[in-house]
């Protein structure tokens, strides 16, 4: 029998990644064009944090997941509608800015705060999660902060597996360089977890679970804190999409390898 | 699972329908739910898209249903909605030759062209000084309906009392001994087949005893209900169109005010009517309504758009422009005649698939609203009384009140308004004009056609393509797996599209920039083909020639083949289907999928 857990994962909103993102210049600093018009998924990554801590606490009879985020009410709201159909949680929501032209250490110091404060929360028993990296916090490094400000010294980053074992230790898959795995043993709670891809796939649409979840979440969203990141001391000093080139072509019945071989050669010559 | 009142669709119906049920229990704090006792009424809805607003809709509206329902009605604080500054009927003119224009209309034509200097007309386009009143929008606005109903739904939401989920697509309805009793969603976790693959998890029953149906004209759910109890005697659902839109960033140099809204006919076609609405921070939305009646077997929408943007009077303003987004949706366009049984035991239809729109005066958004309305007020009334939704208590509080509304009196004054364009664009015209200009006492009767094949390719390319070249054609598209339509269009005279790569660009570019569509795996295809015989033997083929991503192509052998990737569910195919067979039903089967148009700008 494994000793309930407390996770809490930290992710916020990003644009549907379908959408066609601009970058502009606004008097406040760098902005997403018609940013308020793109429909918002939770980050990815932190998707995969969260599906990943709803398996883990199934498995440790007696564990609590929170959702820590923060991003603007009104799209949290709307994500809230899809995600609380995937997985058991309790939201704890901050009405602020999601983009990623913020500094991570404001961010980092406010979800760090709020996480502390969660009536309840067992530091013994915490495992924090979040994306390794993030679609829209792209810096990559506001959850190592985070874990940093609540004095958490185990950290693993890219992880993909996490087996948790009756003693109270667990076992995390990180990867490493060369397309390898370093498997660790952590002797327990508390830790940092920043999750690549996970092994699970987006759950089922669940709408019962998704009734039990949003009653709670409607409450969440209602008293979430403002918060302000006053990016004192903080500017952006260039701001760029990846460049990216589309070249369309309809080819049938083309071997794997083939197909291989051209996108190496398309990535060699780039 | 057990709730009180389940809803398909998030559609303006549904949206107007939640927002007054939403505050009637908060008024009603005292009502209670009879599936969770001791809990206020269980209100859900099961929207098929991924997410809230990805509907498609060029909108431009009176809002009198939604201004009564928001009397303090902001536009500025919804994105990309404004009031109407500016509107104006034009009559296009064919600046290339190719349109297929009747004798008179040609005859028509060359008046304009000799007497322009004596009239509003410029850029090929005549500008009808007066707009019949019918047909105004002057008192409404421009709306995006995503954005629109994106922020209907943060309020519906906020309140507390009802839940919206998304990426709920309803499989079909449940039904008891001719009683609706709730939905069942669609099975998760399967192929394309519907056959259970890792990760199945059979589609839930939610059991309601009111279902409120609002899924839009070839919603799944609708489909079934009209299959198992049928039309009210003399309504038929013969009338369609398919519209598709771009919202586009517009040039700099296009200097027209937030709320500009042109109303167009007579180009790429008659029998095709445009728009061009202007959002705020430059912004437009444009596009075209094809009709079933357009007897094109080749009927390519997209083509056509190309071509409407094209247009002189348009072009001077979207030239430079930018492809943001763009989608396309079926319409019902039978209006009142094709109203199916509003009431039924245990469930009321609303919106769009209860024959709302309006084909007289150009509105359905409005009257999908009201529709909702109505139907919630019915629905309060009788949770205040403590009565159940049987047929007859939902006839009374709903359908009568709907009887007795703005709504259906403008329906009734439309039922006969479209008749003559069966008989041809001018004929179709006087009968609008007539229709409306006298409040619907008055129509031009036209002996009712029965329902009739499309015409052959053959019969429709006469006079400017020999049958052997249309063999021609034929063979060579089949040998490349193409639609026929490109090819027979551009031997009738219509240019190639100059690809800009902004905004002239082909269907699948325009998938990639502006469709933004995604297939989640482990759903069952939606677009089935019954009979594969029926389809080798099909001539006409429209499901291919109108589908508008194209996701149904040929295969080489004569078959359709469905890609899911790449369709945007706007339906098309399903009244398109000419292998109808004895019993009424389409060979293609249209059915509650996942996934879709990923944009909520349209």
């Amino acid at each position: 029998m494994v000793d309930p857990l407390h996770i809490v994962v930290c992710g916020s909103i990003v644009p549907d990644p379908l959408q066609t993102l601009e970058p502009i210049a606004t008097p406040d600093g760098p902005a997403l064009k018609n940013d308020l018009l793109l429909p918002a998924i939770l980050d990815p990554f932190a998707a995969h944090a969260l599906y990943e801590a709803a398996e883990l606490a199934k498995q440790c009879a007696g564990s609590r997941v929170w959702l820590v985020s923060l991003g603007p009410k009104a799209k949290l709201q709307q994500v809230m509608m899809s995600l609380a159909q995937k997985a058991p949680f309790e939201l704890v929501a901050l009405d602020g800015p999601a983009h990623g032209f913020t500094d991570a250490h404001e961010t980092a110091e406010h979800l760090a705060a709020t996480t502390a404060a969660i009536p309840g929360l067992d530091r013994d028993r915490l495992l924090l999660f979040g994306g390794w990296e993030s679609a829209s916090r792209g810096q990559g490094v506001t959850l190592q902060i985070v874990g940093e400000r609540l004095g958490i010294i185990d950290q693993f980053q890219g992880v993909d597996r996490i087996t948790p074992r009756e003693d109270g230790s667990f076992e995390v898959m990180e990867r490493v360089e060369g397309g390898r795995h370093l498997v660790s043993l952590c002797a327990g709670p508390p830790a940092l977890l920043g999750w690549a891809t996970g092994e699970r796939g987006e759950p089922r649409n669940d709408p019962q679970m998704g009734m039990k979840n949003m009653r709670l979440m409607m409450s969440a969203l209602q008293k979430a804190v403002p918060v302000t990141l006053s990016a004192e001391g903080f500017c952006c000093r260039d701001v760029r999409l990846p460049g990216q080139q589309r070249q369309t072509r309809i080819v049938k019945d083309m071997q794997p390898a083939e197909i291989a071989q051209e996108i190496f050669e398309w990535i060699r010559h780039d | 699972m057990d709730v009180d009142i389940a809803c398909v669709g998030f559609g303006p119906a549904v949206a107007g329908f939640l927002t007054e049920i939403s505050r009637g229990l908060n008024e009603n704090p005292s009502l209670a739910s009879v599936a969770a006792p001791g809990m206020p009424p269980q209100v859900i809805c099961c929207e098929r898209a991924d997410d809230i607003g990805f509907g498609v809709s060029g909108v431009v509206t009176r809002g009198r249903a939604i201004r009564a329902s928001f009397p303090d009605f902001d536009p500025s604080q919804i994105p990309m909605a404004a009031p109407i500054a500016a509107e104006k009927l034009v009559y296009l003119l064919d600046p290339v030759g190719a349109s297929r224009r009747s004798l008179p209309l040609r005859t028509a034509d060359r008046l304009l062209r000799i007497l322009r200097p004596l009239l509003p007309f410029r850029h090929s386009a005549l500008e009808i000084p007066w707009i019949p009143g019918f047909l105004r929008k002057h008192d409404g606005f421009v709306l995006s309906l995503g954005q629109f109903t994106q922020w209907v739904a943060g309020q519906v939401m906020a309140a507390g009392n009802v839940q919206i989920w998304p990426a709920s697509a309803v499989a079909e309805p449940l039904q008891e001994s001719g009683r609706v009793t709730g939905i069942r969603l669609m099975d998760q976790g399967t192929d394309r087949e519907g056959r259970p693959e890792a990760g199945f998890m059979p589609g839930m029953d939610i059991r309601a005893a009111l279902t409120v149906v609002g899924d839009g004209p070839v919603g799944a759910i609708s489909q079934q209900l009209d299959a198992a109890f049928g039309l009210p005697e003399g309504h038929r659902r013969r009338e369609w169109g398919l519209g598709m839109k771009m919202v586009v960033d517009l040039p700099e140099s296009a200097d027209l005010a937030p709320g500009t809204v042109f109303h167009t006919i007579g180009y790429p076609e008659p029998e095709i009517f445009g728009f061009f609405y202007v959002h705020p921070g430059r912004v437009a939305s444009v596009g075209v309504f094809v009709p079933s009646w357009f007897d094109n077997p080749v009927r390519t929408v997209w083509r056509y758009l190309q071509h409407y943007i094209q247009h002189p009077y348009l072009w001077r303003f979207l030239e430079g422009g930018r492809l943001r987004s763009w989608g396309a949706k079926s319409l019902e366009e039978s209006g009142r005649c094709g109203e199916p049984f509003l009431a039924l035991d245990g469930c009321a239809r609303i919106g769009e698939c209860s024959g709302t729109t309006n084909i007289l005066t150009g509105s359905g958004v409005d009257e999908a609203w009201c529709s909702g309305v109505l139907l919630a007020d019915g629905v309060l009334d009788l949770m205040k009384t403590g009565r159940s939704f049987t047929r007859e208590n939902v006839e009374v509080a709903y359908v009568e009140r709907r009887r007795a509304s703005w709504l259906d009196k403008e329906l009734r004054a439309a039922e006969h308004a479209r008749d003559g364009f069966e008989r041809g664009f001018l004929r179709g015209m006087a009968s609008m004009a007539v229709t409306g200009l006298t409040g619907g006492r008055l129509h031009l009767h036209f002996a009712a056609r029965q329902a009739r094949p499309i015409r052959s390719l053959e019969d429709f390319c006469r006079g400017r393509l020999r049958s052997s070249e249309l063999q021609a054609l034929r063979e060579d598209c089949r040998i490349r797996n193409l639609p026929l339509h490109d090819a027979v269009m551009r031997c009738c005279g219509w240019p190639e599209i100059p690809y800009d790569d902004q905004l002239l660009v082909s269907l699948q570019d325009a998938l990639l920039l502006g469709g933004k569509v995604r297939a989640p795996a482990g759903f069952r295809d939606h677009v089935r083909f019954r009979d594969a015989e029926v389809c080798r033997t099909c001539e006409a083929r429209i499901c291919v020639e109108m589908c508008s991503g194209q996701a149904i192509s040929p295969d080489g052998e004569g078959l359709p083949v469905f890609d899911r990737e790449k369709c945007v569910h706007c339906g098309a195919c399903l009244w398109n289907c000419t292998g109808i067979d004895e019993e009424g039903q389409a060979n293609l089967i249209f059915s509650a999928g996942a996934g879709g148009l990923h944009s909520a700008e349209n």
